[in-house]
C-alpha cells in the first residue's frame, strides 16, 4: 500500500518536473512547478513529517508560486515568452553541470542506503523542528532571517525610484 | 479497515450535514437581507420558502453551461473545483464535539485530529487562490482578469494579518490541534466568565482575526473582488451553470469554515455548560457559535457599503498588520509574566 502511494506521488512529482522544464509558456511552467511541490507534500506525510508538509505548501503553493502567477500575470505573457534566450554558449555548460548533477545524485543515493531516513520518528513534528531550529540551527536560522531583511529592504529602496 | 470505515462514514455524514446547511444559509442570507431592507425575502417556493434552496439547484443545473473563448479550457473547468475543494477539506480537522458512543465504540466528532490542525486549515486557505487567479486568466476577459488578480491581491494581504493574529492563540494554547485549544479553554474564571481566548488575553487577536477574515473570503464591506459596478462580477463574470454554482458554495463553504475556526480558536469550540457530560450539547453549542458569526456576516453585507481598493489595501497593511504583530508581542510578554 505504502509503496504505490510513494510511486503515485513520486510518478506525479516528476512528471510535474519534466513538464515544467518542457513548457514553453511560463504560466503552465509555474503549474507544473505547483503540482510537484503538492506530490513532494504527499511524500512527506507518508513520512509522517506533518509540519514539514504543511510548511511546504504554505510557504511554497501558498507564497511562493502564487508570486509567480502575479508576475506573470501582470506582464504580458506573448512577450515573455518570446523573449527565451537561446545563447549558444550555454548549450556547451549543459554537460558538465549535468555530470556533476548525477555525481552529487548517486552520493546521496549511497548515503540513504547507509543510514535510510527513520519513518515514525518525532523528527517533522513541529516541537522537534522549532527545538532544533532554537539549539542547533540558531546561527544559520538568524542569519537567513538578517538576509531576508536586506532583501525586503532592497525591494523597498528599488520600488522608491521608479 | 476499521478506522478507514469510521472515517469514510464520518466524511459522508459532515459533508451531507454541512452542504445540505449552506444551501439553507443561503435561504436565511436572502431572509435576513430582505427583513433588513424591509422586504418578505424568498416565500413563493414551499412553506415560508422553504423549498428555495431545491429550486436554486435545479436552476444551478438546468441552465446552459457557457464556455467562453479560453486559452485552457482544462483550467477554465479547474477553477472552480479548486474554490470548492479546499474549504471542505479543512472540515476534516474541526472538532465539531466531544466523543459519542455509538454501537459500543468511542466515535471523536472530528474527522481526525492531526497535530498541525491549524497549519492545515491555514495551508488549504493559501490553495484558495489558485481557483480565483485561474478563473480570471482562464475566462479571456478583462473584467475577469482584473477581478481575478485583484482579489488574489487582497486575499495574500489578508491573510498575512490573519496568520499573525493566530499567533496569539498558538502561543497561549501552546498547541496547533485544533481539539487540544478547545480543551485548553474549558473551565471558567472566577466561576463565571468561560475560559475563552476572547475574554482573557485575545480579545485584539480575535478582533483582528475576524475582520481579516471577512477579508479572506472576499465579503461585504471586503468584496471588490465582484465589486459589480467597476468589474461585472469579477473573476466569476464567465462563468454560467453548475461551474458558477461551485464557486457560490466555495465562498459560503469557506465562510463555514472560517467561522468555525473563529468558535474554535477563541469562542471554545463545542465547550459550554454541560457539554462534557452529554456530547450532543457540545455540537448545538458548536452550532449556535458558529451560526453567530455566520448571522454577522450576513448583517455586515446588508448594512455596510463597499471600501475603495486603496483604502482596503491601506487598512490590512497599515493598521491590521501591525496590530497582529503588537498583539504577538503582547501575548509573548503575558506568557512570559504568568
Amino acid at each position: 500500500m505504502e509503496q504505490l502511494f510513494f510511486v503515485i506521488f513520486a510518478g506525479i512529482a516528476l512528471i510535474g518536473a519534466v513538464n515544467l522544464l518542457l513548457r514553453r509558456n511560463p504560466l503552465y511552467a509555474a503549474l507544473s512547478l505547483l503540482t510537484t511541490m503538492a506530490a513532494l507534500t504527499g511524500l512527506y506525510i507518508m513520512l509522517k513529517a506533518y509540519f514539514i508538509a504543511v510548511i511546504q505548501v504554505i510557504i511554497y503553493a501558498g507564497a511562493i508560486v502564487v508570486l509567480f502567477l502575479f508576475v506573470i500575470m501582470l506582464f504580458n505573457i506573448r512577450a515573455v515568452e518570446r523573449q527565451t534566450d537561446r545563447r549558444g554558449y550555454l548549450k556547451w555548460l549543459a554537460l558538465p553541470f549535468a555530470i556533476i548533477l548525477i555525481g552529487q545524485f548517486l552520493y546521496i543515493v549511497r548515503l540513504f542506503e547507509e543510514n535510510p531516513t527513520p519513518v515514525g520518528t518525532e523528527i517533522g513534528f513541529t516541537e522537534a523542528v522549532g527545538r532544533k531550529l532554537f539549539t542547533a540551527y540558531l546561527l544559520p536560522f538568524e542569519l537567513t532571517s538578517v538576509l531576508i531583511l536586506a532583501a525586503i529592504i532592497g525591494a523597498v529602496v528599488l520600488a522608491q525610484k521608479e | 479497515m476499521d478506522i478507514a470505515l469510521e472515517a469514510a462514514l464520518k466524511i459522508a455524514v459532515i459533508l451531507f450535514i454541512v452542504l445540505t446547511f449552506l444551501a439553507y444559509l443561503v435561504l436565511f442570507e436572502r431572509k435576513i437581507l430582505g427583513w433588513i431592507q424591509l422586504r418578505v425575502g424568498p416565500n413563493r417556493v414551499g412553506p415560508w420558502g422553504l423549498l428555495q434552496p431545491l429550486a436554486d439547484l435545479l436552476k444551478f443545473i438546468a441552465k446552459e453551461d457557457v464556455t467562453p473563448d479560453t486559452p485552457n479550457r482544462v483550467l477554465f473547468a479547474l477553477a472552480p473545483a479548486l474554490a470548492l475543494v479546499p474549504p471542505l477539506m479543512a472540515l476534516a480537522v474541526i472538532p465539531f464535539g466531544s466523543t459519542i458512543e455509538l454501537f459500543g465504540r468511542k466515535i471523536a466528532l472530528q474527522i481526525t485530529d492531526i497535530n498541525v490542525g491549524l497549519l492545515y486549515v491555514f495551508a488549504l486557505g493559501s490553495l484558495e487562490v489558485y481557483g480565483i487567479i485561474l478563473a480570471g486568466w482562464s475566462s479571456n476577459s478583462k473584467y475577469s482578469l482584473l477581478g481575478g488578480l485583484r482579489s488574489a491581491a487582497q486575499m495574500i494581504s489578508y491573510e498575512l494579518a490573519l496568520t499573525l493574529s493566530v499567533a496569539g492563540v498558538l502561543i497561549q494554547a501552546g498547541t496547533l490541534s485544533l481539539s487540544e485549544i478547545v480543551h485548553v479553554q474549558s473551565g471558567y474564571y472566577f466561576g463565571i466568565i468561560p475560559r475563552w481566548h476572547v475574554f482573557w488575553y485575545q480579545p485584539l487577536g480575535f478582533i483582528i482575526f475576524f475582520i481579516a477574515a471577512v477579508a479572506e473570503t472576499n465579503r461585504v464591506p471586503f468584496d471588490l473582488p465582484e465589486a459589480e459596478s467597476e468589474l461585472v462580477a469579477g473573476y466569476h463574470t464567465e462563468y454560467s451553470s453548475i461551474k458558477f454554482a461551485m464557486f457560490f458554495v466555495g465562498e459560503y463553504a469557506a465562510m463555514f469554515v472560517v467561522s468555525a475556526l473563529a468558535t474554535t480558536l477563541f469562542l471554545g469550540g463545542w465547550t459550554g455548560p454541560g457539554a462534557e457530560r452529554v456530547p450532543l450539547l457540545g455540537v448545538l453549542y458548536f452550532s449556535l457559535k458558529t451560526g453567530f458569526f455566520l448571522f454577522v456576516y450576513i448583517w455586515l453585507r446588508g448594512t455596510l457599503p463597499r471600501f475603495r481598493y486603496d483604502q482596503l489595501m491601506q487598512f490590512g497593511w497599515k493598521v491590521l498588520v501591525p496590530m497582529a504583530f503588537a498583539n504577538i508581542f503582547i501575548s509573548s510578554a503575558l506568557a512570559l509574566w504568568r
